[in-house]
């Protein structure tokens, strides 16, 4: 391994518009046989315009050329395994594409007549109906397009609860493990964020939360298991404090992985779940495909609910209505990103309820497998456990002793792990744990690749004992090398003026 | 990048701030350690003159390539000027926390405030108590 200063091909930072050569076209129209009419003569004067925009002039090669050369640079599932932790990167079954590629699901206009529909609207209902069966809560909101829209509207619905008790609640509880999107959330609804401190446990400090509870209290969040894949095993005192002064329970479903048909959140005492239909029922997600926040909520909530909703009548027809006084109303345009919940049914339908379980278990199981793996010796020492003995479906890391001891960053070891061929895992998350790893395997993937994974990991630190240089400039092996983070939030380029971009002549092949 | 310090001539806070009386006034900081924990500073959001700040609380906004953080006062105060270099350099909170990279001055509004404050040792040995652990 010779470690020097980054190089870059120069044509793989060559955009379309720097490809190709004046007037070449990929595709040639017939002649039209209507007759052309000027643009002067249609549009208004100021509209028209003095040149004709620069457009990329490239053959139809040379186009599919640039977007395969791009797409291979990228590293993505289906090239190798990918344990972002909370983002449950978990294989997508291409039996869900083929489903989804059916020309009644991927051809369907938003704006059908639901008479026309009745089809989608009874595959949207029946999701509706699983899904308020895994989270135990009886009403379902398919709307949410993203995990953040599904608390937005959940917060928007604690909101509307109390208001019309007649309460103006100002204050959302939410542990110091949560998600980044919890506080995002608040502040969108304009309540004000109330941390509550984590115990020695890893779990939410019940005394804290005492507290903290107090009549201008709309909700707590919460994420069960949390984001240090540990399961609270206070809920029920947790859920019976927030109960008492009169506040909502709002569970975060993101870490849904770990508990499919194990426990339910309404069992727990939460009023509102949200789901990510694109983490725990598959999708391609990431900047692969758009997501799907649904939300379950208990009879309380739903006056609330957002509108139109599916309705089925007893001779099985289906209708979208908007009949719901109190109703938060409308959070987006159409149901939803339908092709998530094509996908989404399939998987459930695939499994079934035992199946689904099954997800659950030997997600957590190939945690617990990789956490073992990680604690045997020579890894454990430089990556301790950050809480707990066991986990749930991801495992947290610290990287304290490593930076102490070697002088070598969690930021250094994740580059590394890129010339393994892995995607790192998250890392300096949650922010109270110090050079934090957060690893999320799913359960798609199989024993060697735990394995695989682990030996990596001990090779790199057996490496940082003896050559840390090596890691401090990794990556080695990846088409762009060491980015410089800091300055590209300092000074962003966010895009490259045509007049700086000429074409240039086209490299061999 | 600095190697690591917590100048004798500065008061404390345990939640990494730093402070330097000079009179009624004080001038204000993260420590050097704050700033290693952090990573490489990207933005700070800096307060408008004027703003009373209360020890103990948050009154800035530092961004840094890991996450945002709150910056706490360690006393309290009227902000009488601010660090307006930060604006286009951030980056001296990490090379110089303690000179270049000060965030504000504030005029103290409670004197006996800087009882509660740590010295260099006291923080110091704070830190290696709290960082043995994850």
């Amino acid at each position: 391994m010779t470690v020097g200063a980054p190089t870059i091909d120069p044509d793989e930072t060559r955009t379309i518009f720097q490809r190709g050569a004046p007037g070449r076209r990929a595709f040639v129209c017939p002649p039209s046989e209507v007759p052309a009419l000027a643009p002067a003569e249609v549009l208004p004067e100021r509209l028209l315009r003095q040149a004709p925009p620069r457009l990329p002039e490239v053959s139809e090669p040379e186009i599919v050329r640039h977007y395969v050369g791009l797409s291979k640079r990228n590293f993505d599932l289906d090239s190798g395994f990918y344990p972002l932790g909370s983002c449950t990167m978990k294989h997508n079954p291409r039996l869900h594409e083929r489903v989804a590629a059916l020309s009644g699901h991927a051809r369907l206009h938003p704006l059908q007549d639901p008479e026309r529909a009745q089809g989608a609207l009874e595959l949207m209902w029946r999701l509706e109906r699983a899904l308020s069966e895994l989270a135990g809560l009886a009403h379902v909101s398919l709307q949410p397009s993203a995990g953040s829209q599904g608390e937005l509207a959940g917060v928007l619905l604690t909101r509307a609860y109390h208001e019309d008790r007649g309460q103006q609640r100002r204050k959302v509880l939410i542990p110091d493990t949560a998600h980044g999107t919890n506080p995002a959330t608040v502040a969108m609804a304009g309540l004000v964020t109330v941390t509550v401190q984590t115990n020695a446990d890893g779990g939410v400090d019940l005394d804290d939360l005492r507290a903290k509870v107090d009549d201008d209290v709309a909700c707590l969040m919460l994420t069960n298991p949390n984001t240090l894949g540990l399961f609270d095993p206070n809920i029920v005192a947790i859920a019976s404090i927030v109960h008492e002064a009169g506040a909502i329970l709002y569970y975060d479903g993101a870490n849904l992985n770990a508990v499919m048909g194990i426990s339910r959140p309404g069992d727990m005492g939460f009023d509102i779940v949200h789901f990510n239909l694109h983490k725990t029922f598959t999708q391609p997600h990431g900047g692969g495909g758009p997501g799907s926040g649904p939300i379950a909520v208990s009879d309380r909530i739903e006056p609330y609910l957002m509108v139109p909703r599916i309705v089925r009548y007893d001779d099985g027809h289906f209708e979208l209505s908007e009949q719901a006084p109190r109703s938060i109303g409308r959070l987006r345009g159409f149901q939803g990103n339908f092709g998530c919940f094509v996908r989404a049914y399939a998987y459930i339908c695939s499994l079934g309820a035992a199946g689904l379980k099954d997800v659950s278990e030997v997600a957590v199981l190939n945690a617990n497998y990789l956490l073992a793996r990680l604690s045997e010796q020579g890894v454990a020492e430089y990556l301790p456990r950050a809480y707990g003995q066991l986990c749930m479906h991801e495992l947290v890391l610290s990287g304290a002793p490593m930076r102490r001891e070697l002088a070598v960053k969690t930021l250094d070891l994740a580059k590394r792990l890129l010339d393994h061929g892995f995607h790192p895992p998250t890392v300096y998350f949650p922010l109270l744990v110090e050079e934090a790893l957060m690893i999320e395997p799913t359960e798609t993937e199989t024993k060697e690749t735990l394995d695989a994974f682990a030996d990596a990991v001990a090779a790199i630190l057996a490496e940082a004992a003896s050559d840390p240089e090596i890691l401090r400039q990794a990556p080695h092996t990846t088409p762009v090398r060491r980015l410089d983070e800091a300055t590209a939030v300092r000074s962003p380029v966010l895009r490259e003026r045509l007049a700086d971009a000429p074409r240039e002549p086209a490299h061999a092949g | 990048m600095a190697p690591a310090s917590y100048p004798q001539d500065l008061l404390y806070h345990p939640e990494h701030d730093w402070a330097r009386i000079e009179g009624d006034e004080a001038t204000l900081g993260i420590t050097w350690y704050a700033q290693d924990v952090l990573g490489e500073v990207v933005f700070f959001d800096l307060p408008s003159v004027g703003t009373v700040v209360s020890q103990g609380e948050a009154y800035a906004e530092v961004e840094s390539v890991k996450a945002v953080s709150d910056v706490i006062a360690p006393l309290s105060g009227e902000i009488v000027a601010v660090n307006d270099a930060l604006a286009a350099g951030p980056q001296a909170i990490n090379e110089d926390p303690y000179g270049d990279g000060w965030l504000v001055k504030i005029r103290l509004a409670d004197p006996s405030g800087r009882e509660s404050l740590l010295d260099s040792e006291s923080y110091a040995a704070g830190l290696t108590s709290t960082t043995g652990q994850a």
